[in-house]
C-alpha cells in the first residue's frame, strides 16, 4: 500500500514513508530487495506527485471518485510534465529503444563510435547497436532526416546547419559529443611539391568533404590568410572523403582538407603529401560530433543516457595513447575502415611518413576530446556566417547553446568519472589569432575576405 | 553446326589467353627503386607491403577469386558479407523492383495497345520519362520515400518499366488483324480474347521488353548501390574503391558481368518458349 499502487485509485490508500516514497520503511526496503525499482518508477513519480498535491489521502480519494481517474490523470498530466519527471528519476531505468542503427562514415574521426562496438560498450549499457557505413555526407543527413539512423557520426557544422535549416530541411538536431579534435590535414598532389606558399594556388582545385564541414571553413580560413580569395582564387568541390585519395591520382584535384586517413592514405600510394596538418591551424579544433535528432533525445532519454556513456567511456578509451595501435588494428578490416593497417597506425600514433621524405612525430595529431564547448560552436556559426551560408542575425549563443548538449556530456561524464571542464565557453587561437567567443559579430568583420 | 561452336570456343579460349597473358606482361613489375633511402620512412611508406600502385596484374586478381568465392557467405557485421549474400541482395532488389514493373507494366502496355485513343493520349508522358537517367531520381526517391531500400527499388522499377511498357503496347497492337478478326467472328469474350488471342501473339514481343528491361536494371542496381550503400553487389565495389583495392574491384566487375549473362541467358530461354512461327 504505498506509490507502488495506483495512485489514480480512488480505493487505495496512499500513505507516506519515511523516504517519502513508500508506505514504511519494510515496503522500501522489499521493493528495492526485488530490483524491480526501475519499472515501477513511474508510478513512484506520480505518487510523489499526488501527494503533494493532496497531502490528506483522504482528499484525494474523494477527488479521484468524484472526476474520474482518467479526467484527474489528464488533468494533472497537463499541469505536471510526469514524462519528464519520470525521465529523470529513472536516468539509468529501462530503455526505451535497445535496437539501434548508427551511421558513419569510414574515417579515423569515427573510432570512437565505432570502437564502441567491437569492444562491447554498447552492449554494457544494454543497447544493441549496429554501426552502418555510409556512402557520404549528403546521404547521412538524408538518413537522419528518415529516421532510418538513430544517431549519426557527423560533422561538428552539421548538427548547426540542420537544426537551423541551412542545405536541408530545418530539423533539431544535438551534439551529444564532439567525436575528434584535430585529425584532418591538407594534403596536396605530389607534383606541387615546389609550391608550399598558398599564394602560389591560384586556381587550384581543392576538396572538402561537405560544405557544413571544418574541413571547409578551415581551408577557407587557411587560403583567405594568406590572401586568396576561396570563392574566385581556387575552386573548392564537395568530393566524399573514399574518393579523395581516387580523385587526387586522377588529377580531378590539386589538393584537399580532408579527414584521415586519407590524407595518409595519399602519402602512402604516393599521390600526395602532407602539406599542414589541421591542428597547426587551430590546436584542438572539433572536426565531427556525435549527432542525435532532438526527438530522440526527447523520446526516448534513458537510451540516449545509455548511448551517451558508451560513447563517452569509448572516447576516454580512444584518447589513451596506449590504445592507439590496437585501435589501428581493429579498425583496419572491411567491417570498419577498410585501410591498411599502418596506415591507420600512422594516422593515430602521430609517428608518420609525411610524403617529403620525413618521419614526423606528432602525438596529438588526431585525439579525441569528447567536450563540446559552446565556443566551438559559436565559431562555427561565425564562419557560416562569414561566407554566407546564413544571413541574416544570428543569435550565436542561443544556438549554440540549444544544439550542443554541454550540460548534459558534463553530467554523463560525472556519472563515469570522468573530470569535465567547469567553463562553457573557451578562447583559442586560429592561425594565431584570438577568438573571442563574447564578440562574434566582431570577430566576422575583423576579417578582410569575407562574403557578408 | 557442333563443329563451328566447338571451333568458336577453341577461338574463345584463344583470345582470353591472349588477353591474359599481354595483361600479364603489360603489368610485370619493373623493379621500381624506394622512393626514400631511409628504412624507417620506407617501412612506413609501406615498401615490401603490397600496394595498389598501378594496375594489378592477372595474378592478383586471380587471388581476389580465390579468396572471395572460396567463403562466399560469410558474414562479418553490417558493413563486411560475402560475395554470395552481396550478390543476392543485388538481385533481391532487381527482383521486387522488376516484378512492380510487369504488374504496371503489361496491364497498361495491354490498355495502350488495345486502344489507339489512349496510346495517343499516353505517348507525351512517356517520351518525356523515359529517356529520364534512373539515377536522377535518386534523390527525390530519397527524399520522399524516405527510405534507402525502397528508393533502390523504386530506381528499378521506374528503369524497367518503359522498355516494358512501349514493347508491350507494340506487341498487343501489332497483332495480326485477322486473328482478331476470326476471334469476333466466333463471339469470343474479350477476356478470352485477352488470354488466349492476343497475349500468346504478343508475348514474342513483350518478352523482349522484359529481356531490355532485365539488363537495363541490372546496370542500374551497381549504380544505386554505390549511390546509397549499405548492402549489394554496387556497396561491395563502393567499399573496396575506396580502399583503392583494385583486385577486388575487378573480381566484382566481372561476377557483375557473369550474373548478367545468366540473367540474359535465363531471359533468352523464356523467350524462345513463347516464340511460335507464323
Amino acid at each position: 500500500m504505498s506509490s507502488l499502487n495506483n495512485p489514480f485509485d480512488p480505493d487505495r490508500p496512499l500513505s507516506r514513508c519515511s523516504c517519502g516514497n513508500h508506505g514504511s520503511q519494510s515496503e522500501h526496503d522489499i521493493a528495492v530487495a526485488a530490483g524491480d525499482v526501475d519499472a515501477l518508477n513511474s508510478r513512484v513519480v506520480q505518487s510523489v506527485v499526488m501527494r503533494a498535491l493532496f497531502p490528506q489521502d483522504a482528499e484525494r480519494r474523494k477527488f479521484l471518485s468524484a472526476v474520474g481517474a482518467s479526467t484527474a490523470w489528464a488533468a494533472i498530466s497537463s499541469l505536471i510534465p510526469f514524462g519528464t519527471l519520470e525521465a529523470m528519476a529513472q536516468e539509468k531505468g529501462s530503455l526505451e529503444k535497445k535496437d539501434l542503427k548508427i551511421g558513419f562514415i569510414p574515417i579515423t574521426c569515427a573510432s570512437p563510435l565505432i570502437m564502441a562496438d567491437p569492444l562491447g560498450f554498447y552492449k554494457k549499457q544494454g543497447l544493441n547497436v549496429s554501426v552502418i557505413k555510409t556512402a557520404g555526407w549528403a546521404l547521412i543527413r538524408d538518413k537522419v532526416q528518415n529516421r532510418e539512423y538513430d544517431a549519426s557520426h557527423m560533422l561538428a557544422p552539421m548538427p548547426l546547419a540542420m537544426s537551423m535549416g541551412a542545405g536541408s530541411n530545418p530539423m533539431p538536431i544535438n551534439v551529444a559529443t564532439i567525436q575528434n579534435t584535430n585529425g584532418q590535414a591538407i594534403t596536396l598532389h605530389v607534383k606541387h611539391k615546389d609550391k608550399r606558399d598558398p599564394k602560389m594556388w591560384k586556381g587550384f582545385k581543392f576538396a572538402v568533404p561537405f560544405e557544413y564541414s571544418m574541413h571547409n571553413f578551415l581551408l577557407r580560413y587557411y587560403v583567405a590568410e594568406h590572401g586568396l580569395d576561396p570563392d574566385k582564387d581556387i575552386q573548392i568541390r564537395v568530393v566524399p572523403p573514399p574518393e579523395m585519395v581516387a580523385n587526387l591520382r586522377a588529377g580531378n584535384l590539386d589538393g584537399y582538407l580532408g579527414p584521415d586517413p586519407f590524407n595518409q592514405r595519399a602519402v602512402y600510394d604516393e599521390v600526395g603529401f602532407l602539406h599542414i596538418l589541421s591542428k597547426d591551424l587551430w590546436e584542438g579544433h572539433p572536426c565531427c560530433s556525435f549527432g542525435v535528432p532532438a526527438d530522440f533525445v526527447k523520446q526516448n532519454p534513458n537510451t540516449f543516457a545509455a548511448l551517451y556513456r558508451a560513447v563517452l567511456t569509448a572516447a576516454a578509451m580512444a584518447r589513451d595513447p596506449k590504445n592507439r595501435s590496437l585501435m589501428a588494428e581493429v579498425l583496419s578490416p572491411a567491417n570498419y575502415l577498410n585501410q591498411p593497417k599502418t596506415v591507420l597506425e600512422q594516422v593515430l600514433t602521430g609517428k608518420f611518413a609525411d610524403g617529403l621524405g620525413n618521419v614526423q612525430n606528432v602525438p596529438n595529431r588526431a585525439d579525441f576530446d569528447p567536450f563540446p564547448w559552446y565556443s566551438m560552436a559559436v565559431w562555427i556559426l561565425t564562419q557560416m556566417k562569414r561566407w554566407g551560408y546564413v544571413k541574416g542575425d544570428i543569435r550565436y549563443k542561443d544556438i549554440a547553446e540549444k544544439v550542443y548538449l554541454l550540460t548534459d556530456a558534463r553530467k554523463r561524464m560525472a556519472e563515469l568519472g570522468m573530470t569535465a571542464p567547469k567553463a562553457d565557453y573557451q578562447k583559442f587561437k586560429v592561425m594565431g589569432k584570438e577568438f573571442d567567443y563574447s564578440k562574434p559579430e566582431a570577430y566576422v568583420n575583423s576579417f578582410a575576405i569575407k562574403r557578408s | 553446326m557442333n563443329r563451328l561452336t566447338l571451333k568458336a570456343a577453341f577461338l574463345s579460349a584463344i583470345l582470353f589467353a591472349v588477353f591474359i597473358g599481354a595483361w600479364h606482361l603489360a603489368t610485370l613489375p619493373t623493379g621500381g627503386a624506394v622512393s626514400a633511402a631511409d628504412a624507417e620512412y620506407a617501412k612506413l611508406m609501406g615498401a615490401g607491403a603490397q600496394k595498389s600502385d598501378g594496375f594489378p596484374p592477372p595474378a592478383e586478381i586471380g587471388k581476389a577469386f580465390v579468396h572471395y568465392l572460396s567463403d562466399p557467405m560469410y558474414d562479418k557485421g553490417p558493413n563486411d558479407k560475402g560475395i554470395a549474400i552481396q550478390l543476392g541482395y543485388s538481385l533481391l532488389r532487381v527482383a521486387i523492383g522488376f516484378a512492380i514493373a510487369i504488374v504496371i507494366a503489361v496491364p497498361v502496355g495491354f490498355l495502350i495497345g488495345m486502344s489507339p485513343l489512349a496510346m495517343k493520349a499516353l505517348d507525351p508522358f512517356i517520351q518525356v520519362l523515359k529517356p529520364i537517367s534512373p539515377l536522377a531520381w535518386m534523390p527525390l526517391a530519397l527524399y520522399t520515400l524516405k527510405d534507402s531500400n525502397v528508393s533502390g527499388i523504386f530506381v528499378i522499377f521506374i528503369c524497367s518499366i518503359w522498355p516494358m511498357l512501349i514493347n508491350t503496347a507494340f506487341g498487343v497492337a501489332s497483332v495480326r488483324r485477322d486473328w482478331i478478326n476470326v476471334a469476333r467472328t466466333l463471339e469470343v469474350n474479350p477476356l478470352r480474347k485477352a488470354f488466349l488471342v492476343i497475349l500468346p501473339a504478343a508475348a514474342p514481343t513483350i518478352l523482349t521488353g522484359m529481356r531490355i528491361s532485365m539488363g537495363i536494371a541490372w546496370l542500374v542496381i551497381v549504380a544505386a548501390e554505390m549511390l546509397v550503400g549499405g548492402t549489394g553487389i554496387g556497396y561491395f565495389v563502393w567499399n573496396e574503391w575506396n580502399n583503392l583495392a583494385l583486385p577486388n574491384v575487378i573480381f566484382a566487375i566481372t561476377m557483375i558481368g557473369l550474373v548478367g549473362m545468366v540473367l540474359d541467358l535465363l531471359f533468352g530461354w523464356l523467350q524462345k518458349l513463347v516464340t511460335y512461327r507464323e
